[in-house]
């Protein structure tokens, strides 16, 4: 993936394609480590399935074929000096956190977490997502729940919604860009 | 700095015109852009976001994009499946935003398939 922006979208769309009907996204840039975690309520997985999915050619594929979206992520974290975790429950959910050495030459670019945003909440308008993404200059975030009670009934798919979603996200992130 | 005041006014605005729209409706025309990882490494989200632009800009209201998971073809991504009723679907690939532009204005507003850039078109 060119960015991280891109490899997030993909990985969220993991929680969507489990039916949670909420997903937490935080970034934190501390100046030194840039952290991705993403939580979800969706159907989750058991021990031996996830174990799978991590690492797609330690195990026979026997059963189903898994992507490549989690392990993508997961090398794309350690080849720029960080950590990769998964963990998951069965009709619980599923939590990943990925960390990036926010100086090392192989940490991708964030990228464009607007867009990203934008299309998950154009793609799945009846979930609800909550953004936050912090640095050492500030806060951008967003929670669609928030926004639900603002447009009371007018759904988050409307054109014209997105935009707004697309342009104050863009704003926000603008401002706390290091 | 946008505020929710603003999202308010898109509000009421889309509360006076939402009858007007009728994506749902018998002659609705879907496009659909397949978002899976192959999908999203090779630009499927500027490609998607260039259709709903296109889309909302030209005003067309019986219009639908939506996202999929893999179509099933990784090298020709991004890939768009338009369908129009009472034709066959029509699966375009290696799409960017300028094609899918093209795509809308050719196939879905001058109703002509742009078989260059359809998925059995040489060079595709
Ligand atoms: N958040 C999640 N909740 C439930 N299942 C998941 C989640 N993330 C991944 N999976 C499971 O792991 C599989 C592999 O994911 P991934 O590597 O992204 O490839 P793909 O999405 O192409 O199958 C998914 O098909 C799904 O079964
Ligand atoms: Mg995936």
């Amino acid at each position: 993936m060119k960015d991280l922006s891109l490899s997030i979208l993909d990985i969220v769309m993991n929680s969507v394609k489990a039916e949670a009907s909420l997903i937490e996204i935080t970034l934190e840039d501390d100046g030194n480590l840039f952290s991705v975690h993403i939580a979800d309520n969706g159907c989750g997985m058991d021990e031996a399935f996830l174990a799978r999915v991590t690492d797609p050619f330690t195990t026979t594929r026997t059963t189903r074929n898994v992507g490549m979206g989690v392990p993508l992520f997961k090398l794309a974290a350690e080849q720029a000096g960080g950590t990769f975790s998964i963990t998951s429950e069965p009709g619980k959910g599923t939590e990943l956190t990925a960390s990036f050495e926010q100086n090392h030459l192989d940490k991708p670019p964030l990228g464009d977490m607007a867009a990203t945003v934008t299309t998950l909440i154009q793609g799945s308008p009846d979930v609800d997502f909550s953004y936050r993404h912090a640095t050492p200059k500030g806060e951008a975030s967003l929670d669609t729940r928030e926004l639900r009670e603002t447009l009371d009934g007018v759904p988050l798919d409307t054109p014209d919604v997105l935009s707004w979603i697309q342009d104050s996200l863009c704003e926000e992130e603008r401002m706390i860009q290091t | 700095m946008k505020s929710i005041e603003e999202l308010k006014k898109i509000r009421e605005q889309t509360l006076k015109t939402i009858n007007l729209r009728k994506e749902d409706g018998e002659d609705a025309v879907r496009i659909v852009v397949g978002m899976a990882t192959c999908g999203i490494a090779a630009g499927a989200r500027p490609v998607l976001a260039a259709c709903l632009d296109e889309v909302s800009k030209r005003n067309l209201a019986n219009v639908s994009v939506t996202q999929t998971g893999c179509i099933g073809v990784c090298r020709l991504e991004p890939i768009i499946e338009v369908y129009v009723p009472g034709q066959e679907k029509v699966t375009y690939v290696s799409m960017d935003e300028d094609k899918a532009r093209r795509v809308i204005h050719e196939h879905i507003v001058n109703n002509k398939v742009v078989t260059e850039l359809t998925i059995g078109a040489e060079g595709a």
